[in-house]
């Protein structure tokens, strides 16, 4: 305090007001997450007030024949979701940055519609759409998510779309030419050039897809059908009648599954290649 | 190099339009094995546009291009005997040099020993040894162009193309890697054709050079040839810097010739131009080909002006600019007439520049065999 220096203009960090501020926002982020993990483990079934540590709830919900299967089934959906949006998305954003054809701006805008329409809106659709066509609601596991899963891809390819178009944007075309001029077909071009320069935006469109499909309510309420459940799904019917730290606990193990998908992806790639990647 | 062997590239009335633009517009030209070809020109005049339909990077909309007698018109870039190092070196960023320049023979399925040594070769050759682990975001832009050469050299192709090669370098690494790339050239003896903008580079690496305006070849020639026989006012003004007057053929035989340029005096020269009497005609005159005297001191002028009937070859002008460069000064003198010409003069001991300055009034002379006249 007696030996002050002066503050840099950059040296945000030694400023009281800042930290204070990034304090706040973690708080606003963070609080409401971290309130639900500890809750997890409070020995009270009404879980309003704090009655002491216990596991039981973990393994209850583990326990949970229901909220395990939706669970499985969420993880799956997503799994699959996540795959073919990557093979969509990735597609379509490299024939929109290669290719000159006529009404490109429409195919360009068309593909990004399902990220603006309201959710609710899809889900209306998806359900008459599913019902018009009649699809089959009683195939085995998996083949009975198929429902979700194409409504889920028709949500998430277009954020890979988005992130590897922008990834694209950074690529310089006479690679790919010295490639081809080095002998290589298009294939090749693209496996061993293009590609490797889309990384990055693939495990960021990837994460993005997983954990959008991993959480979607609304769309998924809607396209399920009466034997298939979701974790959201399962949550919000537990929900409908207490909220029981199981509800707590079952949470806490997406978000830990979650966050740790998320940092094998970052480990992975390198932090900086995902912000590269925007 | 001799006349007689087949020429390694063919371009046949080549033409390259983008929609009504006219890029390449019926070009023909023959490159020689063996020879460091360079096209030479302004930004957007077509250079690299023919350079990229050599590569087969861009379809001729008219005529042929042949490589080595085969005709390239169904080939593509992939199937073409030529390799091309970039301007912006396209250098793959997530492969180390090895991988870099190995490439081209790994898709190529070359066996793995085989690549191990011509990459060591390739790499040795470029002066790269020791780089091998290396990833390119690890080294200047000059080694990146090396690990670009090494990565093309190594598949020995028939020609390889240079699109600005120098263009990105500082000026020190631009000299002497125009000094190395003629010196690998001679080494490997394959046909190099690089596209310049830059006249130096043009002038300082080319067996031959062929100066490209709006499309079209405006010369072709070597390089001392381009800068003291240019064809037209073009090459003249492009290729080094020139002195140019538009006058009146008013003698022409074969032994002698004399051009009456208002603005400059009586120009003659020493050998015929075989051009009609009385034509509009041009005079091109370079800044280091013009002596400059101070008036009063005129024994010098008359000595030297000696090769020309009196009163031609000499000028009269007041210094207006003058730009020390360091090894020569630059003047800008205004004739009688008004116009500007420029001289330049070399700083042969250390007071030289002090010799002349601004407002001084001077005389010039050139010798009968410096003007060239050009008919357009």
């Amino acid at each position: 305090m007696f030996n002050r220096t002066a503050i840099a203009p950059l040296e945000y960090t030694r400023k009281l007001w800042m930290r204070s501020w990034v304090g706040l926002t973690m708080l606003f982020l963070y609080a409401p997450l971290i309130v639900l993990m500890i809750f997890s483990f409070n020995d009270s079934k009404r879980n309003v007030v704090w009655k002491g540590f216990t596991l039981k709830y973990y393994e209850k919900a583990l326990n949970n024949d229901s909220l395990v299967e939706a669970m499985v089934n969420s993880l799956t959906i997503a799994f699959f979701a996540t795959i073919i949006s990557l093979i969509i998305g990735t597609l379509a954003a490299v024939m929109l940055w290669r290719f000159r054809f006529p009404f490109k701006g429409l195919v360009e805008g068309t593909m990004s519609l399902p990220i603006i329409v309201p959710e609710i809106c899809l889900g209306v659709a998806f359900l008459i759409f599913f019902a018009k066509v009649d699809w089959p609601t009683d195939l085995p596991w998996p083949l009975n998510l198929s429902a979700i899963t194409i409504a889920h891809i028709t949500f998430c390819f277009p954020f890979v779309a988005m992130v590897v178009r922008a990834r694209l944007a950074s690529f310089n075309k006479e690679e790919e030419e010295a490639a081809k001029d080095l002998g290589a077909t298009e294939w090749q071009a693209f496996r061993d050039v293009l590609l490797p320069h889309l990384k990055p935006s693939l495990v960021a469109g990837a994460l993005l897809a997983f954990t959008l499909s991993l959480d979607d309510f609304v769309i998924t309420f809607f396209t399920s059908g009466p034997d298939t459940i979701t974790f959201p799904v399962k949550v919000y019917s537990m929900v409908r009648f207490s909220v029981t730290p199981e509800v707590n606990a079952a949470s806490t193990i997406l978000i830990i599954l979650t966050v740790a998908l998320t940092f094998i992806a970052l480990k992975y790639q390198g932090v900086k290649g995902i912000s590269d990647a925007h | 190099m001799t006349e007689t062997k087949q020429p390694i590239i063919q371009i046949r009335n080549v033409s390259k339009r983008f929609g009504k633009v006219t890029a390449v517009d019926n070009v023909s030209l023959d490159i020689r094995a063996g020879e460091f070809f360079v096209l030479l020109g302004p930004s957007g005049c077509g250079k690299t546009t023919l350079l990229r339909m050599i590569a087969g990077f861009e379809l001729p909309t008219e005529g042929q291009i042949l490589i080595d007698g085969q005709d390239m018109s169904l080939v593509p870039p992939n199937k073409r005997p030529v390799n091309m190092v970039f301007q912006s070196y396209a250098v793959f960023p997530h492969m180390n040099v090895t991988d870099n320049v190995g490439y081209g023979l790994r898709i190529s399925g070359v066996p793995k020993n085989e690549i191990r040594d011509r990459v060591a070769e390739a790499l040795e050759l470029v002066k790269l040894g020791g780089f091998e682990d290396r990833m390119p975001d690890q080294m200047s832009g000059g080694q990146r162009q090396r690990v670009a050469l090494a990565r093309s050299l190594v598949m020995r192709p028939k020609v390889l193309l240079l699109d600005e090669p120098l263009s990105a370098l500082d000026a020190k690494l631009r000299a002497q890697m125009q000094f190395e790339l003629a010196d690998l050239q001679d080494k490997v003896g394959i046909t190099f054709v690089t596209v310049t903008h830059d006249q130096d580079e043009a002038l300082s690496m080319a067996s031959r050079v062929a100066v490209i305006n709006k499309g079209e070849v405006a010369q072709l020639a070597p390089p001392s040839d381009l800068y003291e026989y240019p064809a037209n006012r073009f090459v003249a003004d492009f290729v080094g810097s020139v002195n140019i007057f538009e006058g009146t053929l008013t003698l022409d035989e074969p032994d002698k010739a004399a051009v009456d340029c208002p603005g400059l005096g009586k120009v003659y020269l020493n050998h015929g131009v075989t051009g009609p009497h009385g034509a509009n005609v041009w005079i091109a005159l370079r800044p280091e080909k013009i002596y400059l005297h101070v008036p009063g001191k005129g024994k010098a002028v008359r000595a030297a002006a000696q090769d020309a009937p009196d009163g031609h070859n000499l000028a009269r002008g007041t210094i207006k600019g003058m730009s020390y460069l360091g090894d020569i000064t630059l003047y800008e003198i205004q004739l009688e007439g008004g116009q500007i010409i420029r001289v330049s003069r070399p700083n042969l001991s250390r007071h030289d520049q002090e010799d002349f300055t601004w407002d001084d009034k001077v005389s010039m002379h050139w010798r009968a065999d410096s003007p060239v006249v050009l008919l357009s």
